[in-house]
């Protein structure tokens, strides 16, 4: 939700409003037929509230009161329980009575670091005069689109290398839908031999064992971020008790990562094959796929892809595939808030132990996995554990699909060897820099995986091998700082994104975040506070997300020192 | 106390330490005298990790842990006090403060008593949060969410433990929020007060109304609450003799838990109407049963007097009536409102001062059908298992009753059971609140529970589902039963009672085959003419299906007031002496009667409705009436009224100028609950400590020292110098409370009975291997369907059922004298469907009247679809439209229980509104409001 709103005057109930009616908000029979019209004979089990949130937002344009009252007594929920998921969630425009619902159409334009160098402030103070007030502009978090920076979306129409005319010309036009055509569908996944190493696997031509230990010896891990051995996780939680449960993150929200889209825009049966494949190898009850909201594109065409599935299954007793569609919060990309989310709940993160592992989604033990750690199960056991690792430089193995984004001169997705350097990245891969740009600064992991000066540019890009910098690789997603920018900036930039994304919960995130961008929005930046601050974040926030925010701020007051010296002027 | 065996041991800032394994780090550490700060914390609720403030250092983890959330391992090396523990603790507590206000909402902030400990100055963070505008729409709480610190103590308060799920926190980042509702005013949402959030919040966010909570109270008095018959341990904060605001302890009922009523409705009891001066009726002033009355103008019909006089004038006449006409032609009403104590002299007083056994109090008209069953069918009338129990239960049965309205904190261990995997049934005809909690909720036809409950028996008989050895070895007449519930197949009474055959065989299988199942209901299976077979049959239900006699199994009718068990058990009623035993048994009359030095009459005495009737006839000419109010309570109150009026001599002892000691004679201003000691049993069968708390106001005496006044103009020779010695005098003849001492119960606060022996701990289960009735075996009773006594016709074509409401008590007559409760709920009100309501052509709010072949009432038509349609649901509490007017005076043919839940009605639109007189209608608070103006 975007606009939390605060009454003017806070009125309670009258004596004449109590002789009415019962305390609180009744559900409106007309709200309550628009409710059960629209979810027909969906199941009102308590996982799909963000489900049902979906097509209320998406028939009326907003969810007002009177529908989340109505939504409640369906779901046999209190109103809160509904309402506080509505609000946790950036694309829900909650509506109270007698506010006016936000116009048909919005457009979103990407305030993501990549964009923000690629000029999204530009289009951001221009297009409100040109758009009027029947379409309304937000600034959006990265929306997974680096490559095409500066990206906008039309309605769910994305639109690549946005300006204003391009996004008037789809407004104009009423474009707002998105779809994904150029893919490998289930037919030529088919026929160029997909799903037969899931056959072979289901009539045990495979082994168990022996399919781990393949991907064992590729030294595959996990590509979400969090790189834990592919292998080793299968073992764990096929030794866990059943029923046992699968989730696949397709949230991918780090701002500069868009490697998963672009490989499920292409070959969508690739990471489904390597879900079955593991759901075979671990024996999954049912998978739960957990795609980010922002790929419109990617859900239609994925949604159709699994009809075809379905209707005609490649193997019997083929485990329950259900897709779930995230509602726009980064956190949910941290593997326990996503479970929550698919459990229809706020993303917030789950204190661990226990590990999701052991008790994940609705307390059963989970497979979790990124979507690209499955997209290469299938080829890594056809062509064997080794070839994968028999990619790699600078005394690295394996393979790596880096997002580039900013300033060179061909972003995109790069399939590198793992332990490539970043000038190596820019100069073999990317084209090198852009014109009338110089190499200053690299994010190596996103927006939390720290910033680099261009003179340690040499450092091999793999897991481990940057946490001796304060960095990490995370999700392999780069971004080309230049001459141009300024690492403050930067940090500026992913900081307010984080601070914007936390979801509250504990206090270091929650506040932390908060007040270190207060702090290093000031000319001057109070260091010895700073540190102090960072190293709590660091040690006590619960996720992910608090833990790494410091980064940037950190990275700066380490590497950039010189940014530091003169009070910067705010631009 | 258990030893504690160690599982683990670990090192504890550098020294070792035993542990169990699932003790957290933070219990650990309390117990060895380390002090971690905490603020989400709570013990007995969940531990959820969010505030971050108790953070330890683990050796060989990257990170710090929470030590509320983590358990020690063996060998694990935790410091407490560590340079990055600690930065970490401090830092969170300086993040917090730097965005709290100056302004302090408690006395107790718990963030500025950790900074504190913890040497914080102030905090160097600039305050960066929106901060919420302060929220005083609620007439209980307000709300400050500037201080809030989004530790979710309120939200588990509300959630968890009370689950009323009102509070949630909405939104996220630093905009996240504790909302009610949809981010709605308190005081506009579905709140219900019961004011756990406000106990929980370590901040003040949440705090008492109007600041009470600010004042420094001189002292601090454990007691128990006045209302329901939950039992709720509470503690009195009390300054000046006046009580500031209560909060709930930790007792066996409620574990900290109050509802809105225990919480907040302790101000009657300083309310300017108490009667705080004797009074006797001006010569002359005529009675009549049709009256209006005013509190404000009580010394037009009567004048003050003094004690002396009074007493000499109320016993002194009860007296000659004796003398002239016999013990019979005098009646006494006690109340289970008082203690054990006054019950059980009030019925001696009657018994052996007046010589008669029309001695009655309102349980005949709440259980009495009820504890008639259980009497006649397993020999004892109250519960077999404590409500706690449901929390051992597999499957919760809940008949009518409406707990979440009139036992709210037992209806939160319910809420509890099922969020824990127990399945609730619920069945009503009107859908309660528990209703969206149950795995099945059936809404049969009002006034058809014989008929459902003997088509569940048909299904578990038919099936097979008997327990045939618990029938055989613990029970006789099951034959009997079997053969009449043949006759009652699922396909045969759906139609009757609206329930599908489908569901009523899925129940019945469902509570026969589950490991424990118990059953809980209330009036609305005791207030019909056949309250008495509707009890029978989930006797037999229990019987046959061996779910008897086991935690987590039985049956569990719950008791109304707050000692309505206690009076009963003290003889309160007609036909028993205390401990249920007969007068008409002459080895029992004996003993009393050598106990008490005085001869007992043997004959059965007559019952609350019954009473009326005599009056009527000419046969009972004087009364004296304790804390009840049966001008509001009685059904047919106009002919109940009547009949008070009739009266040659009634004497009334009360706290305020009830609608009953309007037609009083002599009125005795007596006292309210916190300002007497006594011990009160509740719906468990649990003995509890009342404490006084404040002194009566004015000449207003404790009920005890009245009594006994009474007594003596009356020639008893009593002189009982304490309470403690009218417990005495009741355990040596109650032998199942044989074993309970004054001075356990004031060491312990509580004690269970049965408890025979001095010592023993007192039994919460019972029939464990044998029932209380001859043989020890229980007995079927078979039931038939017999109708409402006044059913629907043309003329009166709807339904009226009566009861109560959260906020209000019975007649209202404390509730709507307490501030908060009297603002939550100001104006009389009809629950009346929707669909009825546009039938009729009226819009919510606007004024109906309703009226029965009896009476007739006008009040506010509040569209509520809990009740089905054609049935109107109005709480008996509002003197301004007392429904008791309308009701059936019809009873049950065993119990004498009146049929409240059951009367033909007509509604029209519009109608006369009796004027609200000096008390409802919000006018305390208001008048708090314009004083602060």
């Amino acid at each position: 939700m975007n606009h939390p709103i605060i009454p003017i005057a806070i009125a309670g109930a009258t004596r004449q409003r109590k002789r009415e009616a019962p305390k609180g908000r009744r559900v409106d029979p007309q709200a309550l037929a628009d409710v059960q019209a629209l979810l027909g004979a969906e199941s009102r089990q308590r996982d799909l509230l963000i489900e049902h949130l979906h097509r209320i937002q998406d028939h009326f344009g907003c969810l007002g009161s009177h529908h989340l009252a109505a939504l409640a007594q369906e779901m046999r929920m209190a109103q809160v329980e509904v309402y506080e998921v509505a609000s946790f969630y950036h694309h829900f425009d909650v509506v109270k009575e007698g506010q006016g619902a936000p116009p048909a159409l919005t457009v979103r334009v990407c305030a993501g670091l990549s964009c923000e160098m690629a000029g999204a402030r530009e289009l951001l103070a221009k297009l409100p005069a040109l758009l009027g007030r029947e379409v309304r502009l937000l600034e959006a978090p990265c929306i997974g689109r680096c490559e095409q920076a500066p990206a906008a979306v039309v309605g769910q129409l994305a639109v690549p290398q946005a300006t204003p005319e391009t996004i008037l010309a789809r407004v104009d036009a009423g474009a707002t839908t998105d779809t994904v055509t150029n893919h490998a569908g289930y037919a030529d996944y088919r026929r160029d031999g997909g799903y037969v190493l899931l056959r072979e696997c289901v009539d045990g031509r495979h082994d168990v064992e022996q399919v781990i230990g393949k991907l064992e010896a590729s030294g595959l891990r996990g590509l979400g971020g969090a790189g834990f051995p592919l292998g080793r996780k299968w073992r764990i939680v096929r030794a866990e008790p059943g029923p046992r449960l699968m989730a696949i993150n397709i949230d991918e929200g780090e701002p500069g990562t868009f490697k998963d889209r672009v490989y499920l825009e292409r070959d969508p049966h690739r990471f489904l094959e390597g879900a079955l494949i593991a759901a075979w190898a671990v024996g999954i009850e049912a998978i739960y796929i957990y795609l980010r909201d922002e790929y419109h594109g990617c859900r239609a065409m994925l949604e159709a892809e699994l009809d075809k599935l379905r209707a005609d299954p490649p193997v019997d007793n083929m485990p329950v595939i259900h897709l779930r569609r995230g509602a726009g919060a980064y956190i949910c990309g941290e593997e326990s808030a996503m479970i929550e989310s698919i459990e229809g709940k706020r993303g917030m993160p789950r204190l661990r132990p226990p590990y999701v592992a052991q008790v994940g989604l609705f307390g059963r033990p989970t497979l979790q996995h990124n979507f690209e750690s499955l997209h290469w199960v299938r080829e890594i056991l056809e062509r064997g554990g080794d070839w994968f690792a028999s990619h790699g430089r600078n005394g690295r193995r394996g393979l790596r699909s880096f997002s580039v984004s900013g300033r060179v001169r061909e972003p995109g997705v790069k399939l590198a060897p793992a332990g490539i350097t970043v000038k190596e990245l820019i100069e073999e891969y990317c084209g090198g820099m852009q014109d009338g740009h110089a190499f200053y600064a690299y994010l190596p992991g996103g927006a939390s995986g720290g910033i680099l000066p261009a003179n340690l540019g040499d450092i091999p890009l793999d897991f481990d091998t940057l946490q001796p910098y304060g960095c990490f690789i995370g999700s392999a997603a780069v971004v080309i700082l230049s001459d141009h920018d300024s690492a403050t900036a930067a940090a500026r930039n992913t900081l307010a994104f984080f601070k914007d994304e936390s979801c509250g919960q504990c206090t270091p995130c929650r506040n932390g975040t908060a007040k270190a961008l207060d702090l290093i929005r000031q000319p001057v930046w109070n260091l010895p506070l700073l540190g102090e601050l960072s190293q709590v974040m660091r040690d006590a926030s619960i996720c992910g997300l608090g833990q790494a925010a410091p980064n940037p701020f950190d990275c700066v007051i380490q590497y950039f020192p010189h940014e530091l010296t003169t009070p910067l002027v705010q631009s | 106390m258990n030893a504690i065996t160690p599982t683990v041991t670990f090192e504890l800032n550098g020294r070792p330490v035993a542990a169990l394994r699932h003790e957290t780090l933070i219990e650990v550490a309390a117990r060895e005298g380390v002090e971690i700060p905490r603020l989400c914390y709570q013990e007995g609720m969940d531990a959820v990790g969010n505030c971050r403030s108790c953070m330890v250092e683990i050796d060989g983890e990257r990170v710090l842990a929470p030590s509320c959330c983590r358990y020690p391992t063996q060998g694990m090396k935790v410091s407490t006090d560590s340079p990055r523990a600690t930065a970490a603790q401090k830092m969170v507590l300086e993040l917090l403060l730097a965005d709290m206000p100056e302004a302090e909402y408690t006395r107790k902030n718990e963030v500025d008593i950790w900074a504190e400990k913890l040497g914080l100055g102030k905090p160097r963070f600039a305050p960066t949060r929106r901060q919420p505008q302060m929220d005083a729409t609620h007439a209980a709480i307000t709300v400050n969410l500037d201080a809030c610190i989004q530790c979710t103590r309120c939200v588990r308060a509300c959630r968890d433990e009370q689950v009323n799920d009102v509070i949630g926190l909405a939104f996220r980042g630093e905009g996240a929020k504790i909302v009610f509702d949809q981010d709605d005013p308190l005081g506009a949402s579905t709140c219900v007060a019961c004011g756990e959030c406000v106990q929980a919040c370590p901040t003040g966010a949440l705090m008492p109304a109007r600041e009470v909570a600010l004042n420094i109270p001189d002292k601090q008095v454990d007691s128990v609450c006045p209302y329901c018959g939950v039992g709720c341990q509470l503690t009195y904060n009390v300054k000046d003799n006046k009580i500031l605001y209560v909060e709930g302890r930790d007792g066996p009922a409620n574990h900290g838990r109050l509802c809105v009523k225990g919480r907040y409705g302790f101000d009657y009891a300083h309310h300017p109407h108490r009667l705080t001066k004797p009074l006797i009726r001006r010569e002359g002033m005529p009675k009549t049963g049709d009256f209006a009355m005013d509190p404000d103008r009580v010394l037009e019909v009567f004048r003050e007097a003094s004690w002396e006089e009074a007493l000499a004038l109320a016993g002194g006449k009860l007296a000659r009536i004796r003398d002239t006409h016999g013990g019979n032609a005098l009646a006494g009403f006690g109340s289970a409102k008082g203690s054990n104590e006054e019950a059980y002299l009030f019925q001696k007083l009657v018994r052996t001062g007046f010589g008669t056994n029309n001695v009655d109090h309102c349980t005949r008209l709440c259980h009495a059908s009820s504890v008639s069953a259980l009497l006649e069918g397993i020999g004892s009338g109250a519960v077999s298992n404590p409500v706690m129990d449901v929390t051992k239960a597999e499957v919760i049965v809940v008949i009518g009753a409406n707990p979440t309205v009139n036992h709210p904190v037992a209806a939160t261990w319910i809420k509890n059971a099922v969020k824990l995997g127990a399945k609730l049934v619920v069945l009503d005809p009107r859908r309660s609140e528990l209703a969206r909690h149950a795995h099945r909720y059936l809404q049969f036809k009002p006034d058809t529970d014989v008929a459902l409950l003997n088509a569940l028996m048909h299904v578990i008989v038919t099936e097979k589902l008997v327990d045939e050895a618990f029938i055989a070895s613990r029970t006789i007449g099951y034959g009997e039963l079997e053969a009449n519930v043949r006759e009652y197949s699922p396909e045969a009474m759906a139609p009757i009672c609206g329930i599908d055959a489908e569901t009523i065989r899925y129940v019945a299988r469902l509570y026969a085959t589950s490991k424990g199942s118990m059953i809980l209901w209330g009036m609305g299976i005791s207030q019909h003419i056949h309250g008495t077979d509707n009890a029978r049959c989930l006797i037999a239900l229990a019987l046959m299906t061996g779910q008897i006699g086991r935690p987590g199994s039985g049956l569990h009718p719950l008791r109304g007031q707050n000692n309505v068990q206690g009076a009963s058990d003290a003889g309160l009623i007609p036909m028993m002496l205390p401990d249920y035993q007969r007068v008409d048994n002459p080895v029992a009359r004996a003993r009393f009667e050598a106990a008490w030095g005085a001869r007992l009459d043997p004959k059965p005495g007559l019952t609350v409705v019954e009473i009326m009737d005599a009056i009527d006839a000419g046969q009972i000419r004087g009364m004296y009436i304790m804390g009840e109010n049966p001008a509001m309570s009685d059904p047919d109150a106009n002919h109940a009224r009547a009949a008070l009026a009739a009266l040659e001599h009634l004497v009334v002892q009360d706290i305020f100028l009830t609608e009953t000691a309007y037609l009083a004679d002599v009125i005795l201003p007596a006292s309210a609950f916190p300002e007497k000691t006594g011990t009160f049993t509740n719906t468990d069968r649990l003995v509890q400590l009342g404490r006084q708390a404040i002194e009566p106001p004015g000449d207003a005496k404790q009920d005890l020292w009245i009594i006994q006044q009474m007594a003596q103009r009356l020639g008893l020779p009593w002189n009982y110098a304490h309470v403690s010695e009218v417990f005495d005098e009741m355990r040596r003849t109650m032998a199942s409370i044989g074993g309970i001492t004054w001075e356990r119960l004031e060491n312990e606060g509580a004690v269970v009975y049965p408890c025979t022996e001095e010592g023993a701990p007192g039994e919460p289960v019972v029939f464990t291997d044998h029932f209380p009735r001859e043989g020890g075996r229980a007995r079927f009773v078979p039931a038939d369907i017999i109708p409402a006594d006044e059913r629907p016709d043309a003329e009166y074509p709807m339904v009226l059922i009566t009861g109560r409401q959260l906020e209000h008590w019975h007649t209202g007559s404390m509730t709507r004298r307490a501030t908060v409760l009297d603002a939550l709920e100001p104006d009389p009100v009809a629950l009346v469907h929707p669909i009825d309501l546009e039938r009729l052509g009226v819009k919510p709010g606007e004024v109906i009247t309703i009226s029965s072949r009896r009476g007739q009432v006008a009040l506010y038509a509040r569209g509520d679809d809990s009740s089905p349609v054609g049935a109107i649901f109005v709480p008996f509490c509002y003197y301004e439209a007392a429904i008791n007017r309308l009701t059936n005076a019809a009873l049950d043919p065993v119990a004498k229980i009146p049929e409240f839940k059951y009367c033909a009605i007509k509604v029209s639109a519009g109608g006369e509104l009796t004027p609200q007189g000096s008390s409802g209608g919000g006018q305390i608070l208001e008048g708090m409001a314009q004083l602060a103006i």
